[in-house]
């Protein structure tokens, strides 16, 4: 996030778009609503399925899955055909504007509605809404980066921030929820195969000097590695003979999890390191018992750039030990001894290693949050980026295209899946679904089905169905509403049992290499067309 | 915001022109007691026990509701406010269950604590009471009506901060009292369990189901800490009791959430005890994965490392790291790739 | 008043009228107007106040000459028509007469002085040319044409008034602190949402005057400068609901309401907010909630509704009284009304008189009345001739007076000094058969239902104090109870949230202070001597008078009657439940309570 999540309050206008936020980020919702019911904020909601905060929102645009870009820029051709972009902050903070403007000239409102679904004066009002507003705040979520234009989706709507002049201000920033509690932190502590820590580039060799020095080693690679999908065709091709995995699940997170099934078989040697047993887990050939959240002392780095404590409330069970304690084993077995690894000391090797968290010490979190950049000890953290100017010089606008999802439905697979989260559950179900109390709650998948699919396919209430994509199957209980559209069913991917993933379509970003889990072709079958049809991914 | 000068209680402070009376007191290290006040929600004036005497004013002014102006001079324990407040208290009392023996509250309860503070036995109002049945209609929160002072902070907090508003007061007069609409069940109601009303409860009319009777709140230790689910970072507080995790909650006015939690930060935790966790490192011995002891699945694993990196060398081997731990074991584990494998083929699930 | 030559008569169609059989009695006057036979017309008109006698019609000659006839019914039309024609009166019928206003009940009316009233009764409430005809909207046309916010602000202040809801603060200054009061909206509220028992003066002039209010309403609309209001108005009251539709719709079509109203650039518009009876929504925040559609409960002030009313924007709320008063203010002069009244209170005040009082109805008087003569000579003292023993002002927030302050000026200090309040305007009279205990205890368990529960003196404490009284008029009161009440009370008055909690001791603290013997007789010999607390008294029959006819005994639900026919009965005391049901249908009066 560019800015803080107290900060959403200051907003005049906030766009969320591709984020149910209050199902998502509940918090993060919360700050929404109450902008929305106490401050006036306007809220544009775009989002193809009707959410909880729709009932807040003052326009909801019910956009077609992968539609973002064309939405986006035909907002802006509003915005600049009316005269209500912001001609100084252009001039005086950013570059290429005339290329971008090109290519937003061709997106008429009414050319963008024909690709989005959304009336054109739907488009005009929420594009003078924003574009108006004395301050506006765009949030977004996997709704816009799982999609094979995922980056395309990001830069259209830092063009639309940079557009209106709403960076570095008060109420207003692109704001990117991160799903997980330390996806953040997991970024910037350089867990991505082109950079280590604060995102330093790993092809620097001054960057290499520095760490290969701090680190007591005579070489490290300057080649980027594989990203996660591209580990998993490695395995398939039979180029990676050992796969580590800390704390992940993939079997239930990634898509198309028949494919990925193969390359867990394929890996020579697979070791997970978990607190589960998970799906991914029972692949593995040496799992080691890995302690929780509760049974640790370390550093999580929220979505806002906050790093704040975690604390050891209670010991592991039996003979389980903390990840750190893993790490360091290995090494020492492989003849690297990384020290001291209790997590103060970790922390003072990042923040002597890491710009952005160089002045973070466990002394200071005592009393209380920093947000990064915090290049010093007397520096005090950084809520909003961009203030005076653009970390990075000047803000690029980038012409954007609007590209079509790699997978649309056709006459053999009709609708469009798109999946996501239930505020009940998290993720792949591995902690709540072992909550009793929150699964009472929600007990069973669903596919969302809007009511005029249903009566067409002759589904009901709670009817048991199959929903088939090209890579897979999964049976489970229909849920007819009009929170989804027409042509569009939506499946949460939590549930082991019938894993959404099995569906979804591997099919990546060219840039970020993120999987487009929000469209694909399925249909749904139901009766005597299900029979074959078992899904089994051991539950948990 | 504009600098004011006032007095309470003979002693001066400067303070700003937005601050209530309540606000100024406190921030100045004076206790005025309150009720129905919670700085999470708007002020709400009902319970009356924050009324304090302001020198030219008509009447007796609720410290929580009313804000300060310069060369205001504000009087918080006269003898007819310490009258009045004791009289308050033993009216709620009167109609409150006399059970701190088991309430879930006790130690942990505003009401108890200010009839201590003023030394109120309930004798001279007695009269009618209300029974009402235990609403335990869900798994999470259960309902006891008897205990309820109607302060409103359940109604208020669903309302403006979660912005859902489950309940509200039914009924008028003496029998006022929160509830669904239509009394229907929580399930049934647009309810999303994030359990703020627990939260905010002052008494034990609201109260959290899962840790009932697990511990006392000075039976339980509070440690710290940052929630493990969403991207949020809510701070949570871990309420441990004999190496278990009894009850989470959040610190009010702190972190992102300000303590406020969703369902899952709040009721999330037992997976922490739940009997599949792993206790012994498993290695796969005949297709089959079976208990072993540290020291052979850690020479498993380094073996297997040790073959592939001098094999077809560190780019065959592939780590993947976790945005569900910490920065350090991030960290760590990248360095394991980089420095000590020699390969950049480390990455987590950021992008799913 | 011209009648074209024909006799012209007008039904009271008030509620009042309605209530006591107006309906059939129209039905009847039109079905005989109808045959041609009479050279009459019939009009409808609201209360003229003489509830005590309704259906009421007053009829008046092509000269001009009016008579007024009371207890009327369809039966008596006829009658009526016959002796019209012939040029009689029928004296036993006439409430009052217009050759000699005194006679009869006339001095009812000719002890009033009427400015809110004085359309009430005479002109039909459905017409707006018949307000018209009256120099009705002369007013606002004069205010939106002529005069500054300031001007019309300054005229309403010097004419003194004060809020006729019932806590008195100086319209003017009300209307100041509004006007000053920035926002980008402003609203006004006209309060109609009567509550008191036994106070209908609100009703009784939407009923029949709807469009005086309304001309107050846009001329304070205009000084305030809020272009939207709303009528808070009890959905218990149809009648006025369904007149002040009518005089809406028609200002609407006369350009008196809508855009640039008058002629002017003035946009004003009315909404009638329908209230569902709560009485604590007669309070200014909780009306406001209630408008907003949230439950209606009150919040502390400040922040009062003129910074932070309505949807948070300033709020002015007057109540329908002194709205109806400001056209005549304006028509006539502050100065005008002002010189009516005393020192510090200005004008006239409706009262509702009710209870034992001879002539229940509405009246308005000046300010400076005593209670004596509102209660006598307007009223015409006490019901059968009975002992006066006390008045109920202000309803349940008001308190108790004894015979003894009779002579207490109609004046809001005056009032406010004994302990009771002016209130918005109800008079409760109590003789010698009211036991004051019980009638203390009746009025908190009004407040006690009526609670809205949101703090606590007032939820619970009410409560308390209600079973206190209920357990001394069930003859188990202690002797501490006496002491409990008066610190309940006081605490219950400094703490309470709003007006409803802050006054519900009013009844109680009065009675005490007036009649603390009977409270003693209750608590500590076990008595009710106005012989109405069941559990306190004994039914007895005198020997002496009884003549044995037995009527008592057959309504006795217990049987606890006996006796030989022709011969003196007797009661079983422990057998009698005490409803007095035979003391009722005693013929010889011969059972009492004691």
């Amino acid at each position: 996030m560019t800015n803080s999540i107290e900060d959403l309050e200051e907003a005049d206008c906030i766009l969320a778009i591709g984020s149910n936020t209050t199902e998502g980020h509940p918090i993060v919702g919360l700050r929404i609503k109450r902008a929305v019911m106490r401050d006036d904020c306007k809220l544009i909601v775009a989002e193809p399925r009707h959410i909880r905060l729709c009932y807040y929102a003052q326009q909801w645009l019910r956009h077609r899955p992968g539609s973002d870009v064309a939405l986006l820029n035909g907002m802006m051709n509003v915005i600049l055909s009316e005269g209500l972009e912001d001609e100084e902050f252009i001039r005086e903070r950013c570059e290429g504007f005339k290329e971008f403007k090109k290519v937003v000239e061709e997106y008429t409102p009414e050319r963008a509605a024909e690709i989005c679904g959304v009336e054109a004066d739907d488009i005009r009002r929420a594009a003078r809404t924003f574009a108006t507003a004395d301050s506006a705040a765009i949030v977004y979520a996997m709704g816009i980066t799982q999609h094979t234009t995922g980056v395309d989706n990001v830069l259209s709507l830092a063009n639309l921030a940079m557009l209106t002049g709403n960076l570095g201000k008060e109420g207003a920033g692109v704001n990117p929820l991160r799903g997980q509690n330390n996806v953040q932190g997991a970024c910037d502590m350089g867990a991505l195969p082109n950079v280590f820590t604060g995102y330093q580039p790993v092809t620097d060799a001054a960057v290499r000097d520095r760490f290969e020095h701090a680190w007591d080693v005579d070489y490290l690679p300057g080649n980027p590695g594989l990203t996660l999908m591209e580990m998993m065709d490695g395995a398939h091709k039979g180029d990676i003979d050992v796969l580590y995995i800390m704390g992940e699940n993939p079997v239930i997170s990634d898509p198309d999890v028949e494919h990925l099934k193969e390359a867990l078989d394929k890996v020579d040697f697979l070791v997970v390191q978990d607190i589960f047993l998970t799906e991914t887990a029972r692949y593995a050939d040496v799992v080691f018992p890995a302690a929780s959240f509760a049974e640790k002392e370390g550093t999580f780095t929220n979505t806002d750039r906050r790093v704040q404590r975690v604390r050891k409330a209670i010991e592991p069970p039996g003979e389980a030990r903390d990840d750190s304690w893993i790490i360091a084993q290995i090494a020492s077995r492989l003849e690297y001894d990384m020290g001291d690894v209790s997590a103060p000391r970790v922390m003072d090797e990042i923040a002597s290693l890491t710009p952005s968290y160089g002045g973070v010490s466990y002394a200071r979190l005592e009393e209380g949050a920093i947000t990064w950049p915090c290049p010093d000890a007397g520096h005090p953290g950084t809520p909003i980026l961009h203030i005076e100017k653009f970390t990075k010089g000047k803000g690029l606008f980038s012409p954007v295209e609007y590209k079509p999802p790699a997978e649309m439905p056709d006459e053999e697979y009709p609708l469009i899946l798109t999946t996501g989260r239930l505020l009940t559950h998290y993720h792949t179900g591995t902690m709540t679904r072992r909550v009793r109390e929150l699964d009472e709650l929600v007990p069973r998948n669903r596919v969302w089905v809007n009511p005029a699919d249903a009566e067409r396919l002759g589904v009901e209430e709670g009817q048991e169905v199959a929903v088939q994509s090209r890579r897979g199957a999964i049976k489970l209980e229909a849920r007819v509403t009009e929170k989804v559209g027409e042509g569009v069913v939506f499946v949460p991917f939590h549930f082991g049992e019938s894993p959404a993933n099995a569906l979804t379509n591997p099919a990546l970003d060219p840039v970020a290499k993120i999987p487009e889990y929000k469209v694909a072709a399925v249909r749904i079958l139901t009766g005597k067309s299900m029979a074959g049809i078992e899904y089994s991914i051991s539950t948990i | 915001m504009e600098k004011i000068h006032m007095n309470i209680d003979g002693k001066d402070i400067e303070t700003t022109s937005d601050r209530t009376i309540l606000e100024a007191a406190r921030e100045n290290g004076l206790r005025i007691p309150s009720l129905c006040n919670e700085q999470r929600m708007e002020p709400y004036g009902a319970c009356r026990i924050c009324l304090v005497e302001v020198e030219g004013a008509r009447g007796l002014l609720p410290a929580c509701y009313t804000t300060v102006t310069d060369g205001m001079v504000v009087r918080t324990a006269t003898d007819e406010l310490m009258r009045i407040r004791r009289t308050i208290l033993e009216l709620i009392l009167s109609d409150h269950p006399k059970d701190c023996m088991t309430c879930e509250s006790t130690g942990n309860c505003e009401l108890q604590d200010l009839a201590y503070e003023y030394g109120v036995k309930d004798h001279r109002f007695r009269g009618e009471e209300h029974h009402y049945e235990v609403l335990a209609d869900n798994p999470l929160i259960e309902r006891d009506y008897d205990k309820c002072i109607l302060c409103g902070r359940c109604i208020r907090i669903c309302r403006e901060v979660q912005g859902v508003g489950v309940y509200d007061f039914v009924n008028r007069g003496f029998d006022s009292v929160p509830g669904i609409p239509y009394n229907k069940p929580m399930m049934e109601s647009p309810c999303e369990f994030c359990g703020q009303c627990v939260s905010t409860c002052p008494t034990g009319a609201i109260i959290s189901i899962p840790s009932k009777g697990k511990g006392r709140t000075w039976q339980v230790e509070k440690v710290r800490t940052t929630c493990p689910y969403c991207g949020c970072g809510c701070q949570l507080d871990l309420h441990v009791r004999d190496g278990e995790i009894v009850e989470v909650s959040s610190p009010v006015m702190v972190g992102p959430g300000q303590g406020n939690l969703c369902v899952k930060g709040r009721y999330g935790y037992p997976f922490v005890h739940h009997e599949d966790r792993l206790t012994r490192p498993l290695i796969r011995k005949g297709g089959e994965l079976v208990p072993a002891g540290w020291e052979e699945a850690l020479e498993t694993v380094s073996k297997h490392l040790r073959k592939a990196m001098d094999g077809k060398g560190p780019d065959s081997i592939a780590f993947l790291s976790s945005a569900r731990c910490t920065n350090e074991e991030n960290y760590l584990l990248q360095k394991l790739a980089r420095a000590v494998v020699g390969t950049n083929n480390v990455d987590h699930c950021a992008r799913l | 008043m011209s009648t074209d030559g024909k006799t012209k008569l007008v039904l009271g169609y008030g509620t009042c009228g309605i209530a006591a059989g107006a309906a059939a009695v129209k039905e009847a006057l039109e079905s005989e107007l109808a045959t041609g036979k009479y050279d009459a017309y019939l009009d409808i008109a609201g209360c003229m106040g003489f509830c005590f006698r309704e259906p009421i019609v007053e009829v008046t000659q092509a000269d001009g000459k009016s008579v007024v006839y009371g207890d009327l019914t369809a039966k008596r039309v006829p009658q009526l028509l016959e002796a019209l024609a012939a040029g009689e009166v029928i004296e036993d019928w006439v409430v009052r007469r217009s050759d000699d206003p005194d006679a009869g009940e006339g001095d009812f009316l000719s002890n009033q002085h009427r400015i809110v009233l004085r359309n009430c009764g005479n002109i039909n409430p459905e017409s707006i040319e018949e307000y018209i005809a009256t120099g009705g909207y002369d007013a606002a046309r004069k205010v939106l044409n002529s005069m500054t916010p300031e001007e019309a602000i300054d005229e309403v202040g010097m004419s003194g008034i004060r809020g006729r809801g019932g806590a008195g603060f100086p319209t003017g200054t009300k209307w100041g602190f509004a006007r000053k009061a920035k926002g980008d909206q402003k609203y006004l509220v006209c309060n109609a949402d009567e509550g008191d028992p036994g106070a209908f003066m609100d009703r009784s002039v939407l009923e029949g005057d709807p469009h005086s209010v309304i001309e107050g309403m846009i001329i304070a609309g205009y000084a305030i400068g809020a272009t939207q209001a709303y009528i808070y108005c009890r959905a218990e009251y149809p009648l006025a609901l369904k007149r002040l539709d009518i005089a809406i719709a028609a200002c609407h079509e006369m350009g008196f309401l809508g855009k640039g109203i008058f002629g002017t650039d003035w946009d004003f518009d009315i909404r009638i907010k329908k209230g569902a009876g709560a009485f604590v929504c007669g309070e200014e925040t909780a009306l406001i909630a209630s408008i907003e559609g949230k439950r209606g409960m009150p919040r502390p002030r400040p922040p009062f509704p003129a910074n932070e009313g309505l949807w948070g924007k300033p709020t002015n709320i007057n109540n329908v009284e002194t709205l109806a008063a400001i056209p005549w203010i304006i028509a006539k002069g502050g100065d005008k009304y002002a010189s009516v009244g005393t020192e510090k209170s200005k004008g006239t005040k409706v009262f509702c008189l009710a209870g034992k009082v001879r002539r229940s109805g509405l009246a308005e008087v000046p300010m400076g009345y005593t209670l004596r003569q509102v209660i006598f000579d307007v009223g015409g003292g006490v019901r059968e001739g009975k002992e006066f023993k006390a008045v109920q002002m202000g309803g349940p927030s008001g308190g108790c007076l004894p015979a003894s302050l009779l002579d207490t000026l109609v004046d809001y200090d005056a009032i406010t000094a004994t302990g009771a309040i002016m209130g918005s305007g109800g008079m409760i009279v109590a003789d010698s058969s009211t036991c004051m205990v019980d009638l203390a205890r009746y009025f908190l368990s009004f407040t006690q239902e009526e609670s809205c529960g949101k703090c606590v003196p007032c939820r619970i404490g009410t409560k308390r104090m209600l079973e206190i009284l209920t357990r001394i008029c069930a003859g188990e009161g202690e002797a501490e109870d006496m002491e409990r009440l008066e610190v309940l009370a006081a605490d219950i008055k400094a703490g309470s949230l709003c007006a409803l909690g802050g006054t519900a001791p009013n009844p109680v603290l009065t009675t005490l202070k007036y009649f603390r013997d009977e409270y003693e007789d209750h608590i500590l010999r076990g008595k009710c001597t106005a012989g109405v607390c069941p559990a306190l008294i004994t039914l007895r029959i005198r020997e002496d008078i009884c003549t044995g006819c037995g009527a008592c005994a057959k309504v006795c639900p217990v049987e606890a009657i006996s006796g030989e026919k022709k011969e003196p009965h007797s009661i079983d005391a422990d057998t009698c439940i005490r409803c007095k049901l035979c003391l009722s249908r005693c013929p010889e009066e011969a059972i009492y309570a004691e």
